[in-house]
């Protein structure tokens, strides 16, 4: 499609462009006064504790990233976290957003169906993850799948909450003008649901990132962020924990800025 | 205005009248509402190429008959044959129904199958209903006359034989709703199609239709069939319409 051009909107896009830049140079400058003030404020509670072990100072974290960068361990068991992540992360998208679509569409099969998706939502973190261990051994699939079974449920309701919105007016639009079932699914239902399944993804991130260290302390299997700080514990060693910590909490920040604000903006575009 | 170029897919085709026939269409019982008849024994023919309009007042039935007409409404009793137009059928609603999400040059084209020779009009069709520029807008950014418009250019944009309009200048300002019915006796009289339109409005009955329909209050049943017969140039002189619009409306 080949919209013609309009001279009005192409010049008020140039300057929102450049306003917006400006908005972000001072937002970072903002993030980078903060983040300096609260490496003072740790710099000032290590020099008080005075226990390099028990609570070492910023410059002792991060000569530990700097050592565990140089062994290579950090860029592979933080790969190897990712990659757990990723897994977890789109198989609870797919399996939550069709199970909500199906259930925002079926309203009988919903009713039946609402407590259970209310049993799993309620069900904690750590039951999910020990019983599947116990009931599918310390393996891969069982720790990815501990992982998304703590998301797919709230998944779920997100998608199931955006299906039962869709547009009952703009469905028959699209029956009138004849769309057909692919036209209607993309340029009709999924822009509909886009700000529902971004919404899941964006909380669902923040949240199997933080459990799937928890999976892995249990059994990560000799690898993954979670299993060395699992392994720091019992060392009682700090610094690793708050090595990997931030460079973990880096590398999430960089997707949720990269990738997930990004789509978020294209997602909304066309709003007022 | 330019010309809109001249059908490429042939829509001087013979289609036969349109024959409706609604015996009886109930709304089911809801919560403590008892079910409620809202259309009894309505039939009447409509020959190509006429301008209908359905006139009554609100709640009479005048929508849920355009949408049983449309297709949209399948459990009522009765017979609705389009003469062969099924296919070439477009309605165009009370609200714009544009996809927010998609520019106002995308939801006319989205009309149309891909790679259609018609897409090739819609550069025209925007000049004459004055989008132009506001090709590649999204509608929420438009006023509620431009939305309408773009609404007005992806159903003539099909050719339509059978044109649906369901009050579809509701809730504008009186000059807006003026230009917009101006803007569709043009359309209308160089692309002339089978419309059945549905309005409260009387005037504006009068200044669009060449055949009018009154239905009941209440439960809707046609209680008087008018033929009007002004030229286009008639119809946008207000005298001439209010004049007509008293003589037909003389009986209650």
């Amino acid at each position: 499609m080949a919209p013609v051009s309009t001279p009005i909107s192409s010049t008020r896009k140039r300057v929102s462009v450049r306003a917006s830049w400006i908005a972000g140079l001072e937002r970072l400058g903002w993030v980078v006064a903060s983040l300096l003030a609260f490496v003072a404020l740790w710099q000032v509670i290590a020099v008080l504790a005075n226990d390099v072990r028990r609570f070492p100072s910023p410059a002792a974290v991060f000569g530990t990233v700097a050592q565990l960068a140089s062994t290579g361990a950090l860029f592979s068991n933080i790969t190897t976290t990712l990659w757990r992540v990723a897994l977890a992360f789109s198989s609870a998208m797919i399996i939550g957003s069709i199970i909500g679509i199906f259930l925002g569409k079926f309203p009988r099969v919903d009713r039946f169906f609402d407590p259970w998706l209310i049993l799993f939502l309620n069900l904690p973190a750590i039951v999910t993850i020990t019983l599947c261990f116990i009931w599918g051994g310390m393996s891969e699939t069982a720790a990815v799948l501990a992982v998304a079974l703590n998301k797919i449920p709230s998944a779920a309701v997100t998608l199931r909450e955006g299906t039962r919105a869709l547009s009952r007016d703009l469905d028959e639009m699209a029956l009138i003008y004849k769309f057909g079932w692919w036209r209607t699914l993309r340029h009709v239902i999924i822009p509909q649901l886009a700000p529902y399944f971004a919404s899941a993804a964006r909380t669902g991130l923040a949240l199997i990132w933080k459990i799937v260290l928890v999976v892995e302390a249990f059994g990560g299997r000799g690898k993954g962020v979670g299993y060395q700080i699992y392994i720091a514990f019992g060392e009682f060693d700090v610094a690793t924990i708050l090595a990997y910590t931030l460079a973990f909490i880096l590398i999430v920040q960089l997707i949720e800025f990269l990738v997930l604000q990004p789509l978020l903006e294209r997602v909304n575009k066309w709003r007022r | 205005m330019a010309a809109v170029a001249s059908s490429v897919s042939g829509i001087d085709q013979a289609t036969g009248p349109i024959k409706i026939q609604v015996d009886r269409k109930i709304f089911p019982p809801v919560g403590a509402r008892d079910e409620q008849l809202v259309l009894s024994n309505v039939a009447f023919d409509v020959a190509p190429r006429t301008f209908l309009v359905l006139t009554g007042p609100s709640g009479c039935g005048k929508s849920t008959l355009l949408n049983i007409i449309a297709g949209l409404d399948t459990s009522f009793e009765g017979s609705i044959d389009l003469g062969g137009g099924q296919d070439r059928m477009t309605y165009i609603f009370q609200s714009p129904r544009l996809l927010p999400w998609r520019t106002v040059y995308e939801n006319i084209a989205l009309a149309l199958p891909e790679g259609d020779p018609r897409l090739a009009n819609i550069p025209s069709m925007l000049e004459r209903v004055g989008l132009t520029q506001a090709a590649s807008a999204y509608p929420e950014r438009l006023s509620l006359g431009m939305q309408r418009r773009a609404a007005l250019a992806r159903g003539f944009i099909l050719e339509p034989e059978i044109l649906l309009m369901d009050e579809p200048f509701v809730s504008l300002d009186d000059p807006t709703a003026q230009s917009l019915r101006q803007l569709l006796i043009e359309l209308w009289t160089s692309q002339p199609t089978t419309v059945i339109f549905v309005t409260h409005d009387r005037a504006e009955a009068v200044q669009l239709g060449t055949r009018i329909l009154r239905l009941a209050p209440g439960r809707a049943s046609v209680v008087q069939d008018i033929s009007v017969n002004l030229t286009p140039a008639q119809r946008l002189d207000r005298a001439v319409v209010l004049a007509e619009q008293t003589r037909i409306f003389a009986t209650p």
